[in-house]
């Protein structure tokens, strides 16, 4: 489904501070599976993730997407596929203050141009089902934090994509969150979709529903395979 | 269809987006109107005085002859009318008599005139809205003006002009002729100007042409060229005017420049969650485009409106003493609105159009931002 050959990324290329995040990746991500990248800090997960969400070009090497080569596509388009088939939930969230907890699901089906109402209906039906209905019209500022990764979750999903990133998704979360989050990732994949999560948390490592772990060293894979209990 | 779904949903979000940063946009707001307020003041009160001098000038002649003696103009002999009469197609020709007093009392400048409604009741005149004001208390019995031979006469105030005319009469003041000719020290045989009018509007150039053949000393002025140099004395002022407010246009241009890019650490974070969302860079444009529809056009009506309001209800009370000139008695009149859609056209381009190309450039540095920078923040 995602496959990378070769793939190499440099930051700053050619000035002092010129740093080799990725170097020489080959990676094949299959549909339908939890895949997990883990590593010490620094060592390229949030790159690799950024690569495989066609939120940044690699350096060198090719990526492929549903058979489809992205890497020379043009932003407008590099930016359909991201919004398509990517949904994203982001270390901090990050979700706009000031905006309602439905208003931040919306924003990225806006630029679709799908009748308001629809989109709202659509973000209704996610917020119900990740038990968030009551918190829809509350800013995102007076959120929990666990509110706040659900409002997230919800958001990743408004477009129906086929692929969920997450980075670091429990790094702010407590062990009771974190693992709610892991059920919510679970029964995603239990509907056929696909997650690659990004995270050095040993509970989202020693998840029985990861299927795959990518482990990475200064930019290179060290090890990948099913994950097995130690 | 999905198009115009997708603007509304741009533009729902650029109007929430402008509302949570409320304090910022207002700031913008209130400087964006009052350029615009400044710039429609002047231009609405510029067009309106001079459609004003024009309306005014409708009942005036078609021409006025002065003599001029070493290129100043000077008393014209009455026998000049005689010539004048003479030609083809001229009718209507009379004598006028008018001239200036300065009242050191007020340190005003008073246009003296003659009616020859007045000529049974010498002694009696009739004063405009500008001149009562500066006499003291509202019975004002008689004034007196001092005559060219040193003496004074004291002339009963009989009546004030209506202050419809104010424009034209805050400074006058109507006598008899006798009262007049006693005034200024003025022989029976001599005249301030003559007045004429023609049959045939064309031949109006034709007509000038011959009385200077006739009487070479005299000069023949057209009302249409009083009209003129009325828009040029006007256009200078309002010239003058917009000169001075290019000052603060570009100073608020600057500030619109900056606003856009000097985004804040909010803004740009912002827009960097809209980019990895999904959202493309022209996406952000249009909400940029559309932020900026917003703020133009909520300053422009604003301004547009502040300024109607002052022109025309307030006579203009900030820019009063520039724009109207420099008579020591200011007329208190309000003008007739009048706005075309040149003036509305003019300070849409003089306004809304440098504010776009001003924060074009950084709206587009802006909606580059890298999605990527997101996963690391």
């Amino acid at each position: 489904m995602i496959e990378l050959k070769d793939v190499r990324k440099v930051y700053n290329a050619g000035k002092p501070s010129e740093f080799v995040a990725l170097d020489g990746i080959d990676l094949s991500l299959e549909a339908g599976r939890v895949t997990v990248l883990k590593g010490p800090s620094g060592s390229g997960k949030t790159t690799l993730l950024s690569l495989l969400g066609c939120m940044a070009r690699p350096t060198a090497g090719r990526i492929h997407v549903f058979g489809r080569e992205i890497t020379s596509l043009p932003e407008r388009f590099l930016t359909e596929v991201r919004r398509k088939t990517f949904g994203f939930i982001f270390q901090q969230f990050q979700l706009i203050k000031g905006m309602t907890a439905i208003e931040n699901v919306m924003i990225p089906a806006y630029p679709s141009g799908e009748r308001r109402a629809e989109l709202k209906a659509r973000a209704e039906k996610l917020l119900e089902m990740l038990n968030l209905s009551h918190r829809a019209e509350a800013n995102a500022e007076w959120l929990s934090g666990g509110e706040a990764q659900r409002v997230a979750i919800a958001r990743a999903l408004i477009n129906n994509p086929a692929v969920i990133i997450a980075d670091e998704p429990t790094a702010h979360l407590d062990t009771k969150l974190a693992r709610e989050f892991m059920e919510i990732i679970e029964n995603l994949n239990g509907g056929g979709m696909t997650v690659l999560i990004a995270s050095h948390d040993p509970l989202i490592h020693e998840s029985p529903g990861v299927d795959h772990v990518v482990t990475l060293k200064d930019g290179r894979i060290v090890s990948q395979g099913a994950f097995q209990c130690s | 269809m999905r198009w115009i779904e997708k603007q509304r949903n741009i533009l729902d979000f650029t109007l929430g987006s402008l509302l949570r940063r409320r304090g910022k946009s207002l700031a913008l707001l209130i400087v964006y109107s009052l350029v615009i307020f400044m710039l429609a003041s002047v231009i609405f009160f510029t067009h309106a005085i001079k459609k004003e001098a024009a309306v005014v000038l409708e009942g005036a002649p078609e021409m006025i002859v002065q003599r001029l003696i070493a290129g100043r103009h000077d008393l014209i002999p009455k026998s000049y009318a005689d010539t004048i009469r003479e030609i083809k197609g001229v009718y209507a020709v009379n004598g006028r008599l008018w001239g200036y007093y300065y009242d050191p009392t007020n340190g005003a400048n008073y246009t003296l005139m003659v009616d020859s409604d007045l000529n049974d009741t010498a002694g009696s005149i009739v004063i405009g809205k500008g001149v009562a004001r500066n006499l003291p208390g509202d019975n004002y019995g008689a004034i007196p003006l001092k005559a060219s031979d040193g003496s004074y006469l004291f002339l009963k105030v009989g009546g004030i002009l209506p202050a419809e005319s104010e424009l034209v009469s805050a400074d006058l003041i109507l006598m008899s002729e006798k009262d007049f000719r006693r005034m200024f020290g003025i022989p029976d045989e001599y005249v301030t100007d003559i007045t004429l009018q023609v049959r045939n509007p064309k031949e109006y150039t034709t007509v000038a042409t011959k009385i200077s053949q006739l009487l070479p000393d005299s000069r023949p002025i057209l009302k249409e060229e009083i009209l003129r140099t009325y828009d040029a004395v006007f256009d200078w002022r309002a010239g003058i005017l917009i000169v001075i407010l290019l000052g603060s246009i570009l100073a608020f241009l600057i500030l619109a420049w900056d606003r856009s890019a000097g985004l804040s650490v909010e803004e740009k974070h912002e827009t960097g969650i809209l980019k990895a969302l999904g959202w493309e860079t022209s996406d952000i444009l249009l909400m940029k485009f559309w932020e900026g529809v917003a703020i133009s056009l909520t300053s422009f009506l604003v301004g547009i409106l502040a300024a109607y309001v002052h022109v025309f209800f307030f006579a203009s009370g900030l820019f009063e003493p520039v724009l109207k000139g420099w008579s020591v008695l200011y007329p208190e009149f309000r003008l007739t609105p009048f706005i075309d859609g040149y003036q509305v056209a003019t300070l849409f381009l003089l306004t809304v159009v440098p504010f776009t190309i001003a924060t074009i450039i950084p709206a587009w540095r802006t909606a580059t931002i890298d999605p990527d920078t997101m996963m690391r923040t």
